[in-house]
C-alpha cells in the first residue's frame, strides 16, 4: 500500500492510494493549504468556511422556530428575536447560499470540466477567499458583539438613523465579502472564454459551466450596487449625509430601489448555479443527452438579463408608482418563462432514458418539485392585486425558501453527493444518502408548505409574537425544522465519516461524460496528465446501449 | 387550535382578491400535473433495468420548444392583466370617501377621525362607507396592513400614502404593521371595528372632541402664524390658499405641480424647494415646529378652503 511511485498511467490506475493527489502533492501542511492557489483546495476552503457560517446561521433559525412554537413571546426577548433573524437572513445570504455552489462547487469543477489546469488567476481566486472571510468574520464579530436588528434588507431609514446596533460592522462585512465576489465572478468569466479545452466550443460546454457563466455576469454587474448602497446608508448613519432619511432631505424608498436593483439579480446567483448542477443530474442518471440543450443553455442567460428588470415586484405597497408597479409585474411574470422551459426540457430528458435513483438524482427530483412550487407562488407574488395582501408575509418567507433552500440548497447537496467522490475519491454510502434525501424533502415540505397557508391568512413576517389563530401552522412548521435538522446532520455525518472509512472510488463512479470525470479521483494537482480535447456534444449518453450491455 | 384556511373577506375588494387567489391555485394545479405527471411516469416506465423502448425518437424538437414557450407567455399574460386590473382596483380610492388621518410611529397607529375624534391602534369605521386613509409616519418606514380586506400600504416618512377600503361585514378585524420597524414591530397591532351607521355616530359623538379636524387645522394655522401672510388682508405677499388643493400651480422655475397633499406638506416643511409663479420665497420653514398630526391638521383644514363659495372668494379676491 505504500506505493508512492506516481510514474504508474494515471488514467488506468487501479483506485489504491496515490500520492499524486491534490490532497497530497503541493504539502499537507496548514500553510500548504491557507496558501493555496489551488481551484479544488480553495473550493475545499470555501467548503468549510460556509459550513461554519451555515452552523451558526442554522442555529439561528432553530431559536427563532422554537419561540415561534407558541403565539406570546416568551423565550426570547424581541429586541434577541430581531437578530436572531438579522443573524439568519444575513449569514445565510451573503456567506452561506451565495458562496455555496459557485465558490465551492464551481471552483472545484469548472476548470476541470474546461479540460483546464486551474482558473485564470489562481492568486486572485485565493485573494476572493480571503477577503470573503475577512467580510464573514466582521459579520460573525458583528452579530457576536451586540448583534444587528435590521434584518438582512436594512431598511432605510431605520437602519441609518433608528436602530442602535452593529449596522456599521455588518455593512462593512457585508461589502468586503462583496469584493470576494466579484473576484471569483470575474474569475470564472475569463476561465470559461480563454482555458477551454481544444474542440470545447460554447455550445458543447457542460450546462452547468453556462449556468455558472451567467451567474458570474451577474455577480460582475449587481454586487457593486449593493456596496454602494450599504456605503451610502452608512455615510448617511456615520456622518448624517442626507441620502434615504426624510428628515435629512433624503428618500427612503430610495434605498429599496437600490437594494433590490442588487438583490433581485442576486436570488438568480442562488438559483441559476441549481440549475446548473441539476441539468448535469438529471443527464447523468437518466442516461439521456439533455433535450433542447441550446433552450436549456439559452434560459440561463435569458434569466441573468431579465433578473435584473424585476426589482420593483418587491415594491408593489411600497409607494412606488402604479405604472412602475404595472411594468414590473409583467417583467416579473416574463422571467417564469425561461425557468419554466427549463424544468419541461428536464423532464423530457427523462423520456426514454434509463432513470436510477440515486442519491444525486433524489436531490434533482427533489429540486425540480420545491423549485416548481417556489416558481409557481412566484407567479402569486407576480399577481400585483394578489401580491397587495401576501408582501411582508410568511408566504412570502415560504416562497423565497422553496426556491432558495428547496432548490439551491437542495441542487447544492445533489452537487456535493456527485462529485463527492472526485473531490475526497471516497464514495458515500449510499442507502444513508438516500435516506437522507428523503428525510430533507419530507422536512422541508413541513417546515415550509404550511407558511404558505398563514402567509395567505395574514401572518406578517418578522413577528416574534403572533395572533393565536395562526398558532397550528407554526406548531407544525417548528415540528418540520427539527426533521430538516436531522436530514441536515446525517450528511455531515456520513460524509466525514466516508473521507476515512468510505469505499475508495473509482475514477468515474457514475459512468458520467464530463471532462472532470476522465481524470484520476481525486485529481492530481494539474488535473490533467494530458489536456482532453473534446470531439463531441456533451452528455453524450445512450440508454439503449447501456441497458442492453448490463441487463441485456 | 383551529386550522383556519381562508381569512374572513370583510370587503369587495377582498373577495375579488380571492378569486385571483383560486385562479392562480387552479393554474398551479394543472401545471403540477402537466410538470409532475410525465416524471412520475417516466421515473416508472424508465427506471434503470427495466425492459422499455429506449431507441431514440427524433422529435420536432424546436417546434416543441417554441410551443412550450408561447404558451406559458400567452397564459401568464393573461394573469399579469387579471393581477393589474385588482391592482388598479385596491390602488385608486373612489371620490366622495370619508378620509381618516393615520399616523404610525414606533410602535402605534394614531388615528383622527374628521369630526376630530381621535385613537390609537384602534380604527372604527360605519359598515359601508368608503373609507380612505391619508397615512405617514413620524420616524420609520411602516406598513398598514388589514388582512380581512386583503389591503396593504407602505406608511413612509417623509411623504403621504393612501390605503382604502369598503366594509361589508359588521366585525372586528387585524391591524398589522407589515413592514419592520424595530423591537416592537410585532406588537405594533391593532384592530378595524367595523360598527353599524348608528352605532359609529353614537361611538363619535361619545369621543366628544373638542374640534373637529378641520377647525383644530385652522387654530393651529393661526397660532402658527400662517395667516398673518395668507390672508387677504395681509401686507406681506403670500400666494392664497383658497381653493388651491387638487388645483395647477405654475412654480418660478416654469414647472407646472398640483396642490396634493405632499405638495402642501413639503410648502410647509421645506417652501424653498417649489416657489409659486411671481412670488419670492418669504416663508420660514415649518420643520420641528409642527408635529406630523398637526400637518395632517392644517391640511385638511387647507383642503377645507377649497369648498369657499365662489361668491365669497371673489369678495375675498377684490380685496386683495
Amino acid at each position: 500500500m505504500n506505493n508512492a511511485a506516481s510514474a504508474v498511467p494515471v488514467a488506468s490506475a487501479p483506485p489504491l492510494k496515490r500520492s499524486n493527489t491534490y490532497l497530497v502533492e503541493g504539502g499537507q501542511t496548514l500553510a500548504s493549504w491557507l496558501l493555496t492557489t489551488d481551484h479544488k483546495r480553495i473550493g475545499l476552503l470555501y467548503l468549510f468556511s460556509i459550513l461554519f457560517y451555515f452552523t451558526i446561521a442554522a442555529v439561528a433559525a432553530a431559536l427563532m422556530r422554537l419561540e415561534l412554537i407558541t403565539p406570546p413571546g416568551d423565550v426570547v426577548s424581541s429586541e434577541t428575536y430581531n437578530k436572531l433573524f438579522t443573524i439568519h437572513g444575513t449569514l445565510m445570504v451573503w456567506f452561506f447560499l451565495i458562496p455555496s455552489i459557485p465558490a465551492v462547487l464551481g471552483n472545484f469543477v469548472i476548470p476541470m470540466m474546461l479540460g483546464a489546469k486551474d482558473v485564470a488567476f489562481p492568486k486572485l481566486n485565493l485573494l476572493s477567499w480571503y477577503l470573503f472571510n475577512l467580510g464573514g468574520l466582521l459579520a460573525t464579530y458583528a452579530v457576536a458583539f451586540g448583534g444587528v436588528d435590521t434584518g438582512w434588507t436594512f431598511y432605510t431609514p431605520y437602519s441609518s438613523t433608528y436602530s442602535n446596533s452593529n449596522v456599521i460592522t455588518m455593512a462593512a462585512g457585508i461589502f468586503i465579502a462583496g469584493f470576494g465576489t466579484i473576484l471569483t465572478g470575474l474569475n470564472f468569466i475569463i476561465t470559461v472564454h480563454k482555458l477551454r479545452a481544444p474542440g470545447l466550443t460554447w455550445f458543447r460546454l457542460p450546462l452547468f459551466i453556462w449556468s455558472l457563466y451567467s451567474t458570474s455576469v451577474i455577480m460582475v454587474l449587481a454586487t457593486p450596487v449593493l456596496a454602494m448602497t450599504l456605503a451610502l446608508m452608512a455615510l448617511e448613519r456615520i456622518w448624517g449625509l442626507g441620502v434615504f432619511d426624510p428628515k435629512l432631505g433624503g428618500d427612503p424608498v430610495l434605498f429599496q430601489h437600490l437594494f433590490w436593483f442588487y438583490s433581485h439579480p442576486a436570488v438568480y446567483i442562488m438559483i441559476l448555479p441549481g440549475m446548473g448542477v441539476v441539468s448535469e443530474l438529471v443527464t447523468c442518471f437518466s442516461r439521456k443527452p439533455i433535450f433542447g440543450y441550446h433552450f436549456v443553455a439559452g434560459a440561463s442567460v435569458a434569466i441573468a438579463i431579465l433578473g435584473f428588470l424585476v426589482w420593483g415586484h418587491h415594491m408593489f405597497v411600497s409607494g412606488q408608482s402604479v405604472f412602475a408597479g404595472l411594468v414590473f409585474s409583467f417583467l416579473s411574470y416574463m422571467v417564469a418563462v425561461p425557468s419554466a422551459i427549463k424544468v419541461f426540457n428536464w423532464t423530457m430528458t427523462m423520456h426514454r432514458g434509463s432513470i436510477s435513483l440515486a442519491t444525486p438524482m433524489l436531490y434533482a427530483l427533489g429540486f425540480i418539485g420545491l423549485f416548481t412550487i417556489g416558481g409557481l407562488t412566484g407567479l402569486f407574488l407576480a399577481a400585483l392585486g394578489f401580491d397587495v395582501h401576501v408582501t411582508d408575509t410568511y408566504f412570502v418567507v415560504a416562497h423565497f425558501h422553496y426556491i432558495m433552500v428547496g432548490g439551491m440548497v437542495t441542487a447544492f447537496m445533489g452537487g456535493l453527493h456527485y462529485w463527492w467522490p472526485k473531490i475526497t475519491g471516497r464514495l458515500y454510502p449510499e442507502k444513508l444518502g438516500q435516506l437522507a434525501a428523503l428525510i430533507m424533502y419530507i422536512g422541508f415540505n413541513l417546515t415550509f408548505f404550511p407558511q404558505f397557508v398563514v402567509g395567505y391568512l395574514g401572518m406578517p413576517r418578522r413577528y416574534h409574537a403572533y395572533a393565536p389563530e395562526f398558532q397550528v401552522y407554526n406548531v407544525l412548521s417548528s415540528a418540520g425544522a427539527s426533521i430538516l435538522g436531522v436530514g441536515y446532520l446525517l450528511p455531515l455525518i456520513y460524509f466525514l465519516w466516508s473521507v476515512k472509512y468510505g469505499k475508495r472510488a473509482p475514477d468515474n463512479p457514475w459512468n458520467a461524460t464530463g471532462l472532470e470525470w476522465q481524470t484520476p479521483s481525486p485529481p492530481p494537482k494539474h488535473n490533467f496528465e494530458n489536456i482532453p480535447r473534446v470531439d463531441k456534444m456533451p452528455y453524450d449518453y445512450s440508454p439503449e446501449a447501456e441497458e442492453r450491455m448490463v441487463h441485456g | 387550535m383551529t386550522f383556519p384556511i381562508n381569512p374572513v373577506a370583510a370587503s369587495k375588494i377582498a373577495r375579488e382578491t380571492d378569486y385571483l387567489y383560486w385562479g392562480l391555485l387552479i393554474l398551479s394545479a394543472v401545471i403540477i400535473v402537466i410538470v409532475f405527471g410525465p416524471i412520475i411516469y417516466f421515473l416508472i416506465r424508465y427506471r434503470e433495468g427495466k425492459p422499455a423502448d429506449r431507441t431514440p425518437v427524433r422529435l420536432p424538437q424546436n417546434t416543441i420548444e417554441i410551443t412550450w414557450t408561447l404558451i406559458p407567455m400567452f397564459v401568464m399574460t393573461g394573469f399579469y392583466v387579471w393581477g393589474a386590473r385588482q391592482y388598479f382596483t385596491i390602488e385608486r380610492p373612489p371620490p366622495a370617501a370619508m378620509e381618516i388621518s393615520v399616523v404610525g410611529k414606533q410602535w402605534m397607529w394614531k388615528i383622527q377621525h374628521p369630526e376630530g375624534n381621535r385613537e390609537i391602534n384602534e380604527l372604527h369605521v360605519p359598515v359601508g362607507r368608503i373609507v380612505k386613509l391619508m397615512m405617514t409616519s413620524q420616524d420609520v418606514i411602516h406598513s398598514f396592513f388589514l388582512p380581512e380586506f386583503r389591503i396593504k400600504q407602505d406608511v413612509v416618512p417623509g411623504r403621504y400614502s393612501t390605503e382604502w377600503f369598503k366594509a361589508d361585514r359588521i366585525g372586528t378585524y387585524h391591524l398589522f404593521c407589515s413592514e419592520f420597524c424595530g423591537t416592537m414591530h410585532s406588537g405594533m397591532v391593532g384592530r378595524v371595528v367595523v360598527m353599524s351607521p348608528a352605532a359609529y355616530e353614537e361611538w363619535l359623538s361619545k369621543g366628544q372632541p373638542g374640534s373637529t379636524l378641520v377647525q383644530s387645522g385652522e387654530q393651529l394655522f393661526r397660532e402658527l402664524g400662517c395667516s398673518g401672510c395668507h390672508s387677504g388682508s395681509s401686507v406681506v405677499r403670500a400666494p392664497p390658499l383658497e381653493g388651491l388643493y387638487n388645483k395647477p400651480v405654475p412654480l418660478t422655475s416654469g414647472e407646472v405641480v398640483t396642490a396634493d397633499e405632499a405638495y402642501l406638506r413639503d410648502s410647509i416643511l421645506f417652501p424653498a424647494k417649489q416657489i409659486v409663479g411671481g412670488y419670492t420665497n418669504d416663508m420660514p420653514s415649518f420643520q420641528g415646529r409642527i408635529n406630523e398630526e398637526q400637518l395632517l391638521q392644517v391640511i385638511a383644514y387647507l383642503k377645507s378652503l377649497g369648498t369657499v363659495p365662489p361668491g365669497l372668494r371673489k369678495t375675498l379676491e377684490d380685496s386683495r
